[in-house]
């Protein structure tokens, strides 16, 4: 056995996964030489295209919000001990689920089409993983398979609802019609603008306050509630969790359900909150990347708000960077999550055993 | 101990250990062990739960490597590394929990890791040569195109032996062989290792059945707490005196304890049968009672069915027959799940308290509402109130006196006497009726002992029925008013701590039901 | 006879696509057999498509390609292995990642060298891996029956493809018939009676995932030299996830694993044929409908609603030495 590796937690929570994201970080910085450019340079570039602006900041959090609802979903799931990587097919159906309400409900005022669309997604999604959820208690197949499969399936069955059901007729693209305005989540620009307070335009939107409320929420609710509690005895130790009467099953389904609407929520952002219409691909790798997210933020929401800024701000500063350094393309951030999900995943204990290393020799030294 | 060279009268030990010390972390395993086992014979080696025999048998195997002592085969000094090098000299072990690929057919796991060529085809061939002429010399028959999984225990037992035996190995050991086995089956085993010791095999067997090691074998070695304290002659000893070296001395615990003032009957247990996953019976027509006020101690080697009978009580498995009475109703309909057995009073302080009894990642004050964490006192409607969790904490860790009195602290950082007391605080604040208490002792500091003892005691005075499963006899002793004793799933007697001593249990525990003297 | 054409062009087309399906598909098997868990057989295949792409554009050499292809994706089956086997990681959470660092690596290194939105050059000529016309086959063709058998589905494809039936009978063969084979079967199931054997669990391990990252190297070289003339951004399209399927499909076993690919490999043909095609009675057929076929078929097989699919029962699970 692998002697535990002791770590002070607050190292453990810190200084691991920054050291995780610094090591990807210099990886990804390898690449960028071999291609031909100065790190030191995109990373200034992305920086500042990130935060340089009224209107990067925007889009950084915009971005962001995404990942806080995925990153979020996946660290449910973690908490009891469950793998969901479906995050992709759940904002999918998530997305179904917001338009198949606009579609049909969106000449109702704001006040009752916008709550009515976002439950509608967190529905779908959530429907998306209870079923994984239930194969897994009921029929012993495991939900990390079946997720995978569900992501296709989501995906298979929205381009049929687009293409012959519920597309704009008369389109070749395969989308819906543009929702009425009333179904609109309003920007962030937009509300402030209300106040009298004047930002630049960005596609950030009310989601982001959504989502600030859904970690709130799922803080709430892994540390303060009953359910929660259950939910963790289960990840840590489904053993405990039965001698306590706590029942495994139902845990599994309610946590793949709550872990499935989150993942749903990303369509608020994106299809209520940007879009305003149903269409293909909108996740576009979003779920994948609330892996890393979790992973990095260690499954805790304060974590995973932080993660999710940074990785916002590499999408926003990658996007800025293209434009500046056409040669690094916005593909350099899938990688830089790879290699995120990596050591802050898989490759963990390259990382912690120093970090162990290093704290009991301090200790050491200290006595 | 004598030097051993090539050159000894006779033959050479088939194996000779000579000051074999083995520690892990804290804890010692093998002290200085010393070990001569005569070729051509069976030798057993007996000892309670963590004597220490696994361990010396790994090193024997390659598993381990000692950190000090020689081990000579044959009279040759050898170095064990690993199984491979332990194959090498002629070592086959047969594990306790087989070694074996079930999905494969028996020709296919006799094979593995002896296949004599690249191309499976020819060796195959010679195994099945080997097999034929094994099945002739030992009557070991098998169909070696059998698929492992679907052969009964017995028979996947003889497929570990053949393994040992076509690589050659001409001292087999054999690590608690009759567990799984059913008293037929251990019949034939006991007839099989006598053909082999008489065809010039060497033979250990490592058990705790002192029946069996009268039965089989030539001589016998007694470990104790990581010590060989004893190698006899099987004829020349007795199961009583073999019970005295295993057990040894020890001191009654001082517990101060007046006399019990038993109660109406509280938990009546009658006819219980438990299977396990694989449908085998664990627990066989089990009849007990417990009265309020008093604590029925169960004694046992581990795994002859104490553990799911605790199991079955606390509602966590349920058993395939009979009836669990609390007051005369019948907690298998009434309450069949753990927290309805815990809201009609039956408590369950578990065995094994890092995989149930506690989450060693959760803070004491977590760990200290396990299994309560719905009631109204930890918080209203579906929150849960840290204060209110952490200021009971506290209040419980004056209580039991559990330090450090940091209701924040990881459960994992306390020690075992501590992680103790915080499973035995919540259950016993929690007012049971019944209190089923597993190995409360286990892994636990003297003082802790001590503080765990005094409170079962009170519990037992203030009424309630106290039932406490361990292997500790000295615990069993010292806190039973009534002692039951399990061998192999049943009950093989009942006791009072007045009427019976150390040898008598042991006996009992081993096996051997007639009175001993 | 035109509907034994279009049969006959349907099942030539599915023998084509379901190539790079079988080699996927074995390099699971391998790998999982062993007990490792391998998710990353999407980015394993990216990988090799997009070197052996970009080595055979350098050198105009479809067989150089190839080697580049299979040394790309041993890397990245050695991460995984590292991770898996080594460090006892995650072996989903280290599939993912590969799967991402390939699709993201892949596409901007693409991009950067070729600037041609992340797509090589298109190759030709000996940088492909041609159709190899079997000696007859024009001048059969045109008897009934078995001309257009012949000249379609047997003569005609690429060297790669009949590599794809040389990796099955091959990984059949190991597997069944070889002490390695034996070994790997053993292992997966139970290592720790493989190390009480003597044999060592990590070398065996080892070995299993490096031919996962050589045969994913195939599927990814066929990919881009074969089916395709060079690498495209995301050119696998989550084959390597319905190569998992098939896997599933086959219950880890190399002939099922054929055959499931080739099924799959036929369906996605048909779905092709069927694009827009009205069919009298019917309507249009929702091709959708098809291509979700092969997951849902596995989510319904892993559920056991007909049958049963039981993986290896130590993959996933890292091996630590116990006692």
């Amino acid at each position: 056995m692998s002697t535990p590796i002791e770590i002070p937690k607050w190292a453990d929570v810190s200084l691991v996964p920054v050291l995780a994201v610094i090591v990807a970080f210099l990886v990804a910085g390898l690449v960028v030489l071999g291609i031909g450019e100065n790190p030191v340079k995109a990373t200034v570039l992305l920086i500042q295209g990130a935060l340089g602006s009224g209107e990067g900041i925007g889009y950084t959090l915009y971005y962001a919000t995404n990942f806080i609802f995925t990153g979020l979903a996946v660290a449910i799931a973690f908490h009891a001990g469950l793998f969901n990587i479906g995050g992709e097919g759940q904002a999918t159906m998530g997305g179904l689920g917001a338009a198949l309400i606009c579609l049909n409900l969106d000449f109702l005022p704001w006040y009752i089409v916008l709550p009515l669309a976002i439950l509608g997604a967190m529905a779908m999604g959530a429907l998306w993983a209870f079923i994984p959820g239930y194969l897994q208690v009921k029929r012993g197949s495991h939900v990390v398979i079946t997720t995978i499969m569900f992501n296709f399936l989501a995906a298979t069955l929205v381009v049929y609802l687009l293409v012959n059901v519920i597309g704009k007729p008369g389109s070749m693209s395969p989308e819906t019609r543009v929702f009425a305005a009333s179904a609109h989540l309003p920007y962030v620009h937009e509300a402030l603008a209300y106040f009298g307070i004047k930002i630049p335009k960005s596609p950030l939107n009310l989601s982001f306050v959504l989502a600030l409320l859904a970690s709130a929420f799922i803080w709430i609710l892994v540390w303060h509630t009953k359910l929660g509690y259950a939910i963790r005895t289960v990840g840590h130790s489904p053993t405990a969790a039965t001698y306590a009467g706590i029942s495994i099953g139902r845990i599994t389904l309610i946590t793949m359900a709550i872990s499935g609407a989150l993942a749903g929520m990303l369509a608020v952002n994106e299809i209520l909150g940007v879009q305003g219409r149903l269409l293909l691909e909108f996740s576009s790798g979003y779920g994948f990347i609330g892996i890393a997210v979790a992973l990095m933020g260690r499954a805790h929401p304060v974590g995973i708000v932080l993660a999710s800024i940074l990785f916002g701000m590499l999408y926003q500063g990658g996007t800025e960077l293209s434009f500046e350094m056409p040669r690094v393309t916005r593909d350099m951030i899938v990688a830089i999550s790879g290699l995120v999900i990596l050591f802050a995943g898989a490759l963990d204990g390259l990382i912690r055993r120093p970090v162990a290393g290093v704290f009991a020799r301090l200790l050491k030294s200290g006595a | 101990m004598p030097r051993l060279t090539d050159k000894v009268a006779g033959q050479a030990p088939a194996i000779a250990l000579t000051g074999i010390d083995k520690r892990f972390g804290e804890v010692r395993a093998n002290r200085d062990v010393n070990l001569t086992v005569a070729p051509s014979s069976v030798h057993g080696i007996v000892g309670e739960n963590g004597a220490g025999k696994s361990t010396l048998m790994s090193i024997l195997y390659g598993f381990y490597e000692a950190d000090r002592g020689t081990i000579h085969i044959h009279g040759r000094e050898v170095r064990i590394r690993s199984p491979k090098e332990a194959i090498a000299v002629g070592i086959g072990m047969v594990h306790q929990h087989f070694m074996l690929v079930e999905p494969l057919n028996v020709i296919d796991n006799v094979m593995l890791g002896a296949e004599g060529g690249a191309i499976l085809a020819k060796g195959e061939a010679q195994m099945r040569a080997a097999l034929a002429q094994l099945a002739e010399t030992f009557g070991l028959v098998i169909d070696p195109d059998a698929i492992v999984g679907d052969l009964p225990v017995g028979l996947q037992q003889r497929v570990e032996i053949l393994k040992a035996l076509v690589r050659g190995a001409d001292i087999l050991i054999l690590d608690e062989p009759t567990a799984v086995l059913t008293p037929d089956e251990a019949e034939q085993l006991f007839v099989l290792l006598r053909t082999l010791a008489a065809q010039g095999k060497t033979v250990i067997l490592i058990t705790h059945k002192l029946n069996e090691i009268m039965a089989v074998t030539d001589h016998v070695s007694v470990m104790r707490r990581g010590e060989m304290v004893a190698t006899l002659k099987t004829a020349e000893t007795s199961p009583v005196q073999l019970a005295d070296l295993m057990v040894g001395r020890h001191v009654l615990l001082d517990v101060a304890k007046g006399p019990a003032k038993p109660g109406p009957v509280r938990l009546s247990v009658e006819h219980l049968v438990i299977s396990d996953t694989h449908a085998s019976l664990r627990v066989k027509d089990v009849s007990f009672e417990i009265r309020a006020g008093e604590i029925l101690g169960l004694a046992g080697v581990a795994g002859n069915g104490q553990s799911e009978l605790l199991e079955a009580l606390a509602g966590i498995i349920t058993p395939t027959l009979g009836s669990i009475k609390l007051d005369g109703q019948d907690l298998i309909t009434l309450a069949p799940t753990p927290a309805e057995r815990r809201e009609q009073g039956v408590l369950h302080i578990p065995e094994d308290r890092q995989r149930m009894g506690l989450v060693p990642a959760f803070s004491a004050a977590e760990s200290m509402i396990l299994g309560f964490q719905s009631d109204h006192e930890f918080g209203t409607g579906p929150l849960l109130s840290t204060a209110a969790i952490q200021s009971h904490t506290a209040k419980e860790m004056d209580l039991y006196d559990i330090r450090p009195r940091d209701a924040a602290l990881k459960t994992a950082k306390f020690s075992g006497g501590n992680q103790q007391k915080i499973v035995l605080a919540r259950e016993i604040e929690h007012h049971p009726k019944v209190l089923l208490v597993g190995q409360p002792t286990r892994g636990v500091d003297v003082g802790a002992i001590e503080f765990i003892h005094k409170r079962l005691i009170a519990l037992r005075d203030a009424g309630i029925a106290i039932l406490l499963v361990s292997v500790e006899l000295d615990e069993i002793m010292s806190l039973s008013d009534r002692i039951i004793v399990m061998c192999g799933g049943v009950i093989t007697g009942e006791r009072t701590p007045e009427t019976t001593n150390d040898r008598d249990l042991g006996l009992l525990m081993a096996g051997v039901t007639e009175r001993a003297a | 006879m035109e509907i034994y054409a279009t049969l006959i062009a349907i099942l030539e087309s599915g023998l084509r696509l379901c190539v790079p399906l079988v080699f996927a598909c074995l390099a699971g098997l391998w790998s999982e057999r062993s007990g490792v868990v391998d998710i990353g057989l999407e980015g394993k295949m990216l990988v090799a498509a997009f070197a052996s792409a970009a080595a055979a554009e350098a050198t105009n050499s479809a067989l150089i390609g190839l080697g580049a292809g299979i040394i790309a994706s041993i890397g990245f089956a050695l991460i995984h292995g590292f991770a898996a086997i080594s460090q006892r990681g995650n072996q989903i959470v280290s599939g993912v990642a590969i799967n991402m660092l390939a699709a993201g690596l892949t596409a901007l290194v693409g991009n950067a060298w070729y600037a041609q939105g992340g797509r090589t050059p298109p190759l030709e000529g000996d940088a492909r891996f041609q159709p190899l016309t079997w000696p007859g086959a024009e001048a059969i063709d045109h008897i009934p029956i078995i001309g257009p058998i012949y000249a379609h589905l047997i003569s005609g494809h690429s060297a790669l493809a009949y590599c794809a039936l040389v990796a099955t009978i091959l990984s059949a063969f190991v597997l069944r018939r070889t002490r390695f084979g034996l070994r790997i079967r053993a292992v997966g199931e139970n290592p720790a009676a493989v190390d009480t054997a003597g044999v060592s669990v990590i070398r065996l391990r080892y070995s299993a995932v490096i031919i996962a990252g050589i045969l994913c190297g195939f599927a990814g070289s066929y990919l881009a030299l074969g089916q395709a003339a060079g690498f495209l951004t995301n050119m696998t399209a989550g084959k390597g996830f319905i190569a998992l399927a098939a896997l599933i499909f086959a219950k880890w076993r190399a002939w099922p694993a054929l055959w499931a690919c080739f099924l799959f490999g036929l369906l996605d043909a048909v779905a092709i044929r069927l694009q827009g095609v009205i069919v009298p009675g019917i309507g249009q057929i929702p091709v959708q409908a098809i291509q979700a076929l092969p997951y849902l078929m596995t989510v319904i097989l892993l559920a056991g609603f007909i049958g049963k699919a039981i993986p290896p029962k130590a993959s996933g699970i890292p091996y630590v030495k116990e006692r």
